[in-house]
C-alpha cells in the first residue's frame, strides 16, 4: 500500500514538474507575474512529493517488504539497519530516485531563497530546472520503477553486495549526487540568462554559491569513493581510472574551472560568455556521467543494470538538454559578448589560463574514457585504455596547473605584468626547486621530485602571498594580525582550498612513488619486519559479525622493540551471497600509513601476509577534505550568504582586489 | 527582454571569433552523441566475430609462482580449459574471485590464470590474499598474449576446446549465473564433441 502511494506521489511529481516547466516560462515570456509565481510553488510541491516517494522506498527497505522487486533483490532480513537504508540507493532504481530528489531539492532552494532575484530570471531558471526534473521522473516511472511488485513475494531477500556494506560507500552516492546534480543550478541559470539575453551582477552573485556548494559535495563524494577503494577493494589502490570513477571526476575538473570563472564574473563582470558555456558543459558532463554509469555503454568494474532502453532514454536527455542549451548558446552568446576588459597578464588572465588547462585535463580523461568506444565504432577493434595513459598525460597538466596557481593570486585584477609576481615568487621557486631536487635524488625518482617540488613551490607561493597581503615586514606584527582579521572568510576558504590541493598532490606523489612492502608467510607467533617496525601474529580467531562470520588475525606492532599498538585483518564470509570479503588492517598516520593484508590459511596454519607502507596516503583524502572545507568556509562568508538582498544592487561596486 | 543591438557590440582588441565558432560546442556534442548511440547498439562485451573458433595464439608465459616451466599452449592440449585474464589492479577480479575459487575447487574444468599488466610480485601477493584457484598462472607482462587475444579489460575468460581453439569469451566477471547458464553447459557440450 505504502509503495503504491510512493508511485502515486512520483506520478504527481511528474505532472507538477511539467507545470513547473510550462507556467513560469510562459509567464516570463508574456510578463504575467502570477504565472511566473506558479514556478516556485510547483518546485516546492515537487520536492515534497519526491521526498515522500523516497521515504516510501526507504520504508520498504526498513520493513523488508520483499514484495517490492528492488527490496527482494537488494536486501535481506538480517542485514544491519544502516545498510538496509543505504540499500535504498544502492541499486539502479533507488539511485535514480535519489538523483531526482536532489534535483528537486536544488529546484526548491531556488524557489525558497530566490525572492531577491529578478522575477523573470527566477521563473525561467525554475522552468528549466522543472524540465530536467520532468525528464528524470519520466525516466524513473517508465523505465526504472522502484515500486514494481513481485508476485509471489519471496520469503527472504537475495542479499546486498557485501562490498557495498560499508559506511563510506553508504554516504558516497548522496554526496556525489549533491555534487553533480548541484551543477544543474548553474545550467538552469545559464539557460535562463541566454533566454533573457543578459547576465547581470545578480546572476553571478546567485550562481556562485551554488556552484561552490555542488563542488564541495562532489569533492567529498569523490574522496569517499577513493577511500573506499583503498580500504575495501584494491590491493592498496585508491584510484583506478575506471570509467565510472572518471564519470565523477570530469564534472569535478570542469566544475573547478567554472567555480573560478564565476568569481571573475562576480568581481569583474568579465568572461560572461565563457562562464555560460562552462556551466552548460559541466552539467552536460554530469549527465554524460549518469549515462555512462547507467547505460552499460562501456565495460566497467561497477556492474550496474544494463538495459538499452534506459541507455536510449538517458542519451535522449543528454542530447535534448545539452543540445538545446548549446544551440541556444550558439545563437545568443554573441549578444552577451563583451569587450575584453582585462590584459592577458592579470588575475583574470591566470584564471583563464588555468581554465584552459583544466579543460585540457577534462578532455584527456574524456578521451581516455571513451576511446575504446570510438575505436570500436570506427574499426570494430576492442581496445582498452589503462592507467599508464592517464598517468603520463594527466600528471604534466597538473604540474602546469600548479604553476599557474602560484602566479594567479599574486597578480592584480584587470592588468598587471608577470614580472613583479615573478620577482616575488623567486624565493618560493628556489625553495620548491631545491626541495624537489633533494626529494628526487634521495628518492631516486623524477616524478617524485617533480611532484614534491611543485607542491612545495605552491605552498611557498601561498606563504609569500600571505606575506604580501599582511604586509609582513613592513608593518608591526599587530598590524599584520589586524589585516589578517580583516580577511573575509572567502579569502580563508581560498587559502584552505589551495593548500588542500597541495596536500593531495604530496599524498599522491609519495604514495605512488615511495611505497615499501614486505611479504611473509606467517604462523601464529611469527614476526615479520618492514623498515624499523616488526609485526607479530598474535592471534587467529573466529568472530561473528551481524551478518557474517569472520576469521580475524591480530598482529602486534613493535617499533624499535617497543610495543606500538595492534593491527587486525579479517576475512568475512557472508552466507546470503556466499561471498568472502577481506578487510585490510590499516593504520593511518601523518607520515607512515600501514596497510596489512592477509591471505587464506594455506592448510598448515600459515598465512601469506603483505605489509605495505603507503607514505602520506592519508594526505590524499585529507587534502581533498580540506579543499571541501575551504569551499564551505567561503560559503559561510557573509557576502555570499544566499538571499542577501541588500547586496544585490551594489555587487558590481565591489572594488577590484577586495 | 533586453537584446543588445549588434551595432553596439564593442570592437574587441583581440581577433573576434567567427560566428560559426559558437556552433562548435553543439557540433561536438552531436558527434559524441553519435558515438554513444553506436555504443548503445553494440554490446561492448560481445566477442569480436574474428576471434570465435580461431586457435589460441601461441604463447609462453613465465610462471607467476616460483616453478620454472612456463605456461604454454601445451598446457591446454587435449582438454577443455578456461583461461582467465586477471590483474591485482582489477577490482572486478575481486568480485569474480569467489566464483573462480569455486570452479577451481570443483575440479570441473582446467582453470589457468594470466596475470596481466602487473608486476609479478603484485599478482602473487594478490593470489595469496584472495586464494589461488588456478592450475597454473602465467605472467603476461608485455601484454603480448592479451593483445593477440584482443583482451579489452580484466577480467576476461576464454573457453578453449580440446583442439586449442577459442570457443567463447566472457568479458567481465563470471557470475554464478554466467557459470551455470552459459559456461558450464558449453563445457559439457565441448566435452561431448568427438575429438
Amino acid at each position: 500500500m505504502i509503495s503504491e502511494l510512493g508511485l502515486f506521489a512520483l506520478t504527481l511529481a511528474l505532472m507538477t514538474s511539467l507545470v513547473q516547466t510550462a507556467a513560469p516560462l510562459w509567464g516570463a515570456a508574456t510578463g504575467r507575474v502570477r504565472l511566473m509565481n506558479v514556478g516556485a510553488s510547483a518546485a516546492i510541491t515537487q520536492l515534497v512529493l519526491i521526498a515522500f516517494a523516497f521515504a516510501c522506498l526507504i520504508w520498504g527497505f526498513v520493513t523488508s517488504d520483499f514484495s517490492l522487486r528492488v527490496v527482494a533483490s537488494n536486501s535481506y532480513t538480517l542485514m544491519p539497519m544502516v545498510y538496509k537504508i543505504a540499500a535504498a540507493w544502492g541499486q539502479h532504481e533507488g539511485s535514480m530516485l535519489l538523483w531526482a530528489l536532489v534535483l528537486a531539492g536544488y529546484g526548491a532552494a531556488v524557489a525558497f531563497f530566490g525572492n531577491n532575484l529578478p522575477a523573470t530570471l527566477r521563473a525561467r531558471a525554475l522552468g528549466v530546472q522543472g524540465l530536467i526534473g520532468a525528464a528524470f521522473l519520466a525516466f524513473i516511472i517508465f523505465t526504472s520503477n522502484p515500486f514494481a511488485r513481485l508476485s509471489p513475494a519471496p520469503l527472504e531477500g537475495g542479499g546486498f553486495n557485501p562490498l557495498l556494506q560499508d559506511p563510506g560507500l553508504a554516504a558516497h552516492p548522496p554526496m556525489l549526487y549533491l555534487g553533480y546534480v548541484g551543477f544543474s543550478i548553474a545550467f538552469s541559470f545559464s539557460v535562463a540568462a541566454l533566454i533573457e539575453g543578459k547576465v547581470d551582477a545578480a546572476w553571478a552573485r546567485w550562481v556562485r554559491p551554488w556552484v561552490l556548494t555542488a563542488w564541495c559535495f562532489l569533492t567529498i563524494g569523490i574522496a569517499l569513493g577513493s577511500m573506499w577503494a583503498y580500504y575495501e577493494l584494491g590491493w592498496g589502490g585508491w584510484w583506478f581510472w575506471d570509467p565510472v570513477e572518471n564519470a565523477s571526476f570530469m564534472p569535478w575538473l570542469i566544475g573547478t574551472a567554472l567555480l573560478h570563472c564565476t568569481l571573475v564574473v562576480e568581481r569583474r563582470h568579465a568572461l560572461v560568455n565563457w562562464t555560460l558555456l562552462l556551466s552548460i558543459l559541466t552539467f552536460t558532463l554530469s549527465l554524460i556521467g549518469t549515462f555512462l554509469v547507467r547505460s552499460g555503454v562501456l565495460t566497467s568494474v561497477h556492474a550496474f543494470a544494463v538495459d538499452p532502453a534506459r541507455g536510449i532514454f538517458i542519451l535522449a536527455m543528454v542530447l535534448g538538454a545539452s543540445g538545446g542549451a548549446l544551440t541556444l548558446y550558439a545563437f545568443r552568446a554573441r549578444q552577451l559578448q563583451q569587450p575584453p576588459s582585462f590584459a592577458p597578464a592579470s588575475r583574470e588572465g591566470a584564471i583563464l589560463a588555468n581554465n584552459f588547462l583544466l579543460l585540457i585535463a577534462t578532455a584527456i580523461v574524456f578521451l581516455g574514457t571513451f576511446y575504446p568506444l570510438v575505436i570500436d565504432a570506427l574499426t570494430g577493434d576492442k581496445i582498452s585504455v589503462g592507467p599508464p595513459y592517464f598517468n603520463v598525460t594527466f600528471g604534466p597538466i597538473m604540474l602546469c596547473v600548479m604553476l599557474v596557481m602560484a602566479f594567479g593570486p599574486l597578480m592584480r585584477w584587470r592588468s598587471d605584468s608577470v614580472k613583479p609576481a615573478g620577482q616575488s615568487l623567486k624565493l618560493p621557486f628556489l625553495t620548491g626547486a631545491s626541495v624537489g631536487l633533494i626529494a628526487g635524488i634521495l628518492g631516486h625518482s623524477l616524478p617524485g621530485g617533480l611532484g614534491i617540488g611543485f607542491g612545495v613551490f605552491l605552498v611557498a607561493s601561498m606563504i609569500r602571498w600571505m606575506q604580501v597581503r599582511l604586509k609582513a615586514g613592513q608593518v608591526t606584527p599587530q598590524q599584520s594580525l589586524f589585516l589578517a582579521r580583516a580577511f573575509p572568510r572567502s579569502t580563508w576558504g581560498f587559502v584552505a582550498a589551495h593548500l588542500g590541493f597541495a596536500i593531495t598532490v604530496f599524498g599522491i606523489t609519495a604514495m605512488s612513488v615511495w611505497q615499501t612492502e614486505s611479504f611473509a608467510s606467517m604462523r601464529k607467533g611469527d614476526i615479520a619486519t618492514l623498515g624499523d617496525q616488526s609485526f607479530r601474529l598474535e592471534q587467529v580467531q573466529l568472530v561473528k559479525g551481524p551478518n557474517y562470520d569472520a576469521q580475524r588475525l591480530t598482529f602486534s606492532v613493535l617499533r624499535k622493540g617497543a610495543a606500538d599498538g595492534e593491527l587486525a585483518t579479517e576475512r568475512r564470509y557472508y552466507p546470503e551471497r556466499d561471498t568472502v570479503t577481506t578487510e585490510a588492517g590499516i593504520r593511518g598516520g601523518l607520515l607512515v600509513n600501514l596497510h596489512l593484508a592477509t591471505g587464506e590459511d594455506d592448510g598448515s596454519g600459515a598465512f601469506a601476509v603483505r605489509i605495505t607502507n603507503h607514505p602520506l596516503a592519508m594526505w590524499i583524502w585529507g587534502g581533498a577534505l580540506i579543499m571541501a572545507a575551504g569551499g564551505f568556509i567561503s560559503l559561510s562568508d557573509r557576502r555570499f550568504r544566499i538571499g542577501a538582498p541588500h547586496r544585490v544592487g551594489v555587487a558590481v561596486a565591489v572594488p577590484a582586489g577586495a | 527582454m533586453s537584446v543588445i543591438p549588434s551595432t553596439e557590440e564593442p570592437q574587441p582588441t583581440r581577433a573576434a571569433l567567427p560566428a560559426w565558432a559558437a556552433l562548435v560546442p553543439v557540433a561536438l556534442l552531436l558527434v559524441v552523441g553519435g558515438f554513444f548511440a553506436f555504443g548503445l547498439t553494440h554490446d561492448p562485451k560481445a566477442i569480436p566475430s574474428t576471434m570465435i573458433d580461431r586457435p589460441m595464439p601461441e604463447f609462453a608465459l613465465t610462471r607467476l609462482t616460483p616453478e620454472s616451466d612456463p605456461l604454454t599452449n601445451e598446457d591446454l592440449k587435449g582438454k577443455v580449459s578456461l583461461v582467465n585474464v586477471f590483474g591485482s589492479w582489477c577490482s572486478s577480479c575481486v568480485l569474480e574471485h569467489p566464483q573462480l575459487t569455486e570452479i577451481g575447487k570443483s575440479g570441473r574444468v582446467a582453470l589457468y590464470g594470466v596475470d596481466w599488466r602487473d608486476p609479478p610480485s603484485d599478482g602473487a601477493a594478490w593470489l595469496t590474499r584472495y586464494g589461488n584457484p588456478y592450475l597454473k598462472t602465467g605472467v603476461d607482462s608485455d601484454s603480448r598474449l592479451a593483445i593477440n587475444l584482443g583482451v579489452t579489460g580484466a577480467p576476461e575468460t576464454f573457453v578453449i576446446d580440446r583442439d586449442g581453439r577459442i570457443r567463447f569469451k566472457q568479458v567481465g566477471p563470471i557470475t554464478p549465473e554466467v557459470w551455470i547458464d552459459t559456461i558450464l553447459p558449453l563445457i559439457q557440450k565441448l566435452e561431448s564433441e568427438p575429438a
